[in-house]
């Protein structure tokens, strides 16, 4: 255990490194603001390896925890730590942060400091949302990175950028506000406690219990985002820079699926059992038919969006079948998709950056002028899929075998995500990368640089590793999963 | 014949003395500047004001002390918001000199002395025990205000705004004057303390009272701006000059709350069940209108008017939630998280209008929301203060105004008032939507006027500190949460 609050580091260095990235004003600087960003996202992601490297994977309670009193008023703390489930989000969460920043090099050419220093404190603040141990903490870190991302969205944007900026923010401000009340209810029924870990273990009855846990579900699908609460995520996702749907895809998703975790499930046991239902029809539709919605777009950024939607929708399934296996294999899958959705909207990004279309149509043959780009496109576009081998396969896999001792009917349908998935993923690979080249924009396509080549290799190598070898993720996350399934056990009603 | 002459007390009220004799110096001093060395006021005004924070610190005891046969009275909470006040005014004025020195026809000594007039009577107001003190110190800052609004005597919107400003003043003055004596009426005394020990003896004519009760609470709710009372408040913020409408738009809001709590819980904490229905519909319908409104609004003043009821209405519930069904135990929680409110809506709105102020210059005032597009591209630092306090408004974390929307709704939640917590967060979810539209004019569009900011240095340091105060007060809101929290238990 290090004596250094590695937490803190991991939560201010970004936003310091982002600030002072500001500083270097106008684009004159730009290499500079350039060099300063990666630099402080690889120094940010540098302190996030002791979180991993010296974690007690024993233990499944907080590790690397820090306290001290913030607003003694509200009995209010900064009170952090990590248990095995949001390690793993900060450390990914770090690293997607210097990939988003080397995947804006030399693409952004507008307000570059501006732009790396928006990532930088959105970095920062989710970390903050990943390790706050306390209700406000939690809630402030929450709400104060939809101010990054609303820019992102609505600056670097593409040509409805505002529309989608407004939608993302207030869509999710109104789940945030729902989350914000119960926050208060909590605090004031445990007896002015606003610490996440007391929740765990007061008592509620089943009435204050099912509202609660509605209130959280619409804080936190809004962010999943679950079925019917969806329709933000593809405006924002196609309006969005490059970088901004990195970082919305492999990260901010996981912020609702998150708040399932830390809040729902433990908080309120018997809620969770309650309507666990609602919650599994909710996912398995995600699951079914937001993948045929996937199959007609037209629009690729519009495609993974609805595709990352399914997604988390066997997230969100894994959670509520309440089994050590399922819920692994839901967190598995939380880390997979910031990989593979991550590189899908960087590919995206690549040939957008070259073409300035996102339109399958206006693609074909892509693979006669760029090999090794198709090549590794070929690789995500499995992941996505859920080939075995790569990451996409061990979560799903694990779910939909939780999911078949649960109930046949509930496996049968997620299941049927694999060929959905691998359908829409696969049709769109080829009519963009096969074929005869269709038109003259492809055949001046040059294929990707150096740069590319580095981002798309380390994801690339991330997605094989997990998918080879997953025993490093589900090892830590074992102890803390036990730990959570113990409390959802529990009944909270005396 | 003089036997009966005790000479007060004076030092409770000693800010107030020394304020007024300082008003009338600069008065006559100003008589002596010409034009061109009109700085010789402004430093004077300021000078008074620092002078009179001083002499509030040194005099403050921290108890609570009565003097002009129980008029005035001086204690924990009048200290505070005092102090908040010659800040609040220190900065308004800092403010405000480089726009009327550009508009040569206000830039007399009457508007430091006016301004000073206006300061010494909400001074009255904090401190006021007694309903002839209140109606003093409201007296005496409206008639300031009302002429300060048509000072600018070449614009037909002024003079408008000041019209109106006045009639609709001098009939909520009336109906405030008319509650007062009905109250008077019941209870046979016009002193608050006094009034609230008579109706705890009880005996007192309870449908005169609840008339008289009615009347006051229409009366304040003028003097705040809330729905359905408001109706002077979008036309004067709009037709007022910018300075002005900085200064009508942020300190009385203080003194606004210290009568608030003056006659409503000093005196009558007794009828907290009657006046608190009637506060909680006026805080609805403020939020309700005062958010919606806004939306359809051109012009950032009168954005920030409709603002401006919204945030009295939130600012109501906190007031709204003190005693619960006879129990008052969450009074003291309650009432400071809307002194609270208060001081953190003060600070946030003298730094929007700064802002305002701030890209005015001689011949055009930036009131337009169009003249904020592209302020990004104009003036980064800028953009970014006026986008911290747009958030700060809208609520959302890391700024002052998070905590202070927190700090209310976690009171109301106490109460057990849920969906009147969730009435207000829906309404803050609208209202998120117009601040989030000046943010999207600075940050997404492209500027139409390129004509670089002309402020002179000491108003662009004085509203970076009040941009960053918004921020770091967000973030370390525990200093005036606490104060508030103390002042209160101190005072009540």
């Amino acid at each position: 255990m290090s004596t250094y609050p590695l937490l803190s580091f991991a939560i201010w260095i970004p936003i310091v490194a982002g600030f002072s990235v500001l500083a270097t004003g106008s684009d004159r600087n730009a290499p500079l603001a350039r060099i300063l960003a990666l630099f402080g996202a690889i120094a940010s992601f540098l302190v996030t390896i002791p979180l991993w490297s010296g974690f007690d994977i024993a233990n499944g309670g907080m590790q690397f925890v820090e306290l001290k009193s913030w607003i003694p008023r509200f009995n209010i703390n900064y009170h952090l730590g990590v248990d095995g489930i949001s390690m793993l989000f900060v450390v990914l969460n770090a690293f997607i942060t210097v990939i988003v920043v080397a995947a804006g090099w030399e693409v952004v050419k507008s307000k570059v400091a501006q732009y790396n220093a928006a990532f930088l404190i959105m970095s920062g603040l989710m970390n903050g949302i990943f390790s706050s141990l306390d209700g406000v903490l939690f809630y402030v870190f929450f709400e104060a990175s939809l101010i990054p991302l609303y820019l992102i969205i609505g600056v670097w944007g593409g040509p409805n950028r505002v529309y989608a900026a407004f939608k993302f923010f207030l869509y999710t401000l109104f789940g945030s506000l729902l989350l914000l009340l119960s926050l208060m209810y909590l605090f004031i029924n445990s007896g002015g406690s606003f610490s996440i870990l007391e929740w765990h273990k007061m008592p509620i009855a089943l009435g204050p219990q099912i509202w609660l846990f509605l209130a959280f579900l619409v804080a936190f699908a809004v962010k999943v985002p679950m079925w019917p609460v969806h329709t933000w995520l593809p405006d924002a996702h196609v309006e969005a820079p490059t970088g901004g749907s990195i970082v919305l895809a492999a990260i901010a998703l996981k912020l609702g699926a998150y708040g399932f975790v830390r809040f729902s499930l433990p908080i309120l046991p018997d809620a969770s059992h309650e309507l666990s239902g609602l919650v599994l029809a909710m996912s398995l539709i995600a699951v079914v038919y937001i993948g045929f919605v996937a199959l007609v777009q037209e629009d690729m950024k519009k495609l993974v969006a609805y595709s990352s939607i399914a997604h988390m929708g066997f997230v969100t399934l894994g959670f509520f079948m309440f089994s050590p296996l399922a819920v692994e294999g839901a967190l598995v899958q939380m880390v997979s998709h910031g990989f593979v959705a991550g590189a899908m909207f960087f590919c995206i990004g690549v040939m957008y950056d070259r073409v300035h279309s996102r339109q399958i149509a206006d693609y074909g043959g892509v693979v006669n002028t760029m090999p090794k780009f198709a090549a590794l496109f070929m690789l995500f576009s499995m992941a996505n899929a859920g080939l075995p081998a790569t990451s996409g396969f061990v979560g799903e896999f694990m779910v939909i075998l939780a999911a078949t001792k649960f109930n046949f009917w509930v496996a049968f349908a997620a299941a049927t995500s694999l060929i959905i998935g691998a359908a829409y993923t696969l049709w769109m690979y080829k009519r963009v990368i096969f074929g005869d080249v269709a038109n003259h924009h492809v055949e001046e396509l040059t294929d990707i640089n150096k740069r590319e080549f580095a981002i798309l290799g380390v994801l690339a190598v991330c997605t094989l590793a997990m998918g080879l070898y997953p025993q490093p993720f589900t090892e830590v996350m074992h102890a803390s999963v036990t730990d959570l399934l113990r409390h959802i056990a529990i009944s909270k009603i005396q | 014949m003089f036997d009966n002459f005790v000479v007060p007390d004076l030092l409770p009220a000693a800010p107030e003395l020394f304020l007024a004799a300082m008003a009338l110096a600069i008065l006559m001093i100003d008589l002596l500047v010409k034009d061109s060395r009109r700085t010789v006021t402004f430093v004077l005004t300021q000078l008074t004001l620092v002078g009179c924070a001083l002499i509030q610190f040194s005099t403050s005891t921290g108890e609570i002390t009565y003097t002009f046969s129980n008029m005035f009275v001086d204690d924990l909470m009048s200290d505070l918001l005092k102090l908040f006040l010659y800040m609040t005014v220190f900065v308004v004025m800092s403010y405000s000199r480089g726009y009327i020195i550009d508009r040569p026809v206000m830039n007399k000594g009457e508007y430091y002395v006016l301004a000073l007039f206006a300061t010494l009577g909400m001074m009255v107001m904090i401190s006021a025990n007694h309903f002839l003190t209140v109606y003093l110190g409201l007296e005496l800052l409206s008639l300031s205000l009302y002429a300060m609004v048509a000072m600018n005597r070449e614009s037909a919107v002024s003079t408008e705004a000041a019209m109106k400003y006045f009639v609709l003043g001098a009939l909520a003055s009336g109906l405030l004057l008319y509650g007062m004596s009905m109250i008077y009426g019941a209870t046979g005394t016009l002193e608050i303390t006094a009034v609230g020990e008579r109706l705890l003896g009880g005996g007192v004519n309870g449908t005169v009272l609840v008339f008289g009760l009615v009347f006051l609470v229409a009366g304040l709710a003028f003097k705040l701006g809330v729905v359905p009372f408001h109706m002077w408040i979008p036309d004067v913020y709009h037709g007022a000059p910018t300075s002005v409408t900085l200064l009508i738009g942020s300190a009385p809001k203080l003194a606004a709350f210290a009568i608030v709590m003056r006659l409503l819980v000093n005196g009558l904490i007794t009828q907290a069940q009657d006046w608190q229905g009637m506060l909680i519909i006026l805080s609805v319908l403020s939020m309700a209108i005062g958010n919606l409104a806004a939306i359809a609004q051109t012009n950032l003043k009168r954005m920030l008017a409709y603002s401006a009821i919204s945030h009295m209405g939130f600012m109501l519930l906190g007031i709204t939630t003190g005693v619960v069904s006879g129990d008052a135990r969450y009074a003291l929680n309650a009432y400071s998280s809307s002194m609270f409110y208060v001081i953190a809506y003060v600070l946030m709105s003298t730094a929007s209008f700064g802002v305002i102020l701030l890209m005015s210059r001689a011949g055009f005032e930036a009131e337009n929301l169009d003249d904020f597009k592209g302020l990004n591209k104009r003036s980064p630092w800028f953009a970014g203060i006026m986008l911290m306090v747009m958030f700060s408004m809208a609520g959302v974390p890391f700024f002052i105004g998070f905590f202070a929307k927190f700090s209310v709704l976690q009171a109301v939640v106490a109460a057990g008032y849920y969906w009147l917590a969730i009435v207000a967060v829906l309404f803050s979810l609208i209202g998120a939507f117009y601040y989030l539209r000046v943010v999207k004019l600075m940050y997404f569009d492209a500027p139409v006027d390129e004509t670089p900011i002309s402020a002179g240095m000491d108003m662009r340091f004085l509203i970076s500190v009040n941009g960053l105060a918004v921020a770091a007060l967000g973030i370390f809101p525990q200093i005036i949460m606490s104060l508030c929290a103390y002042a209160l238990l101190r005072s009540l």
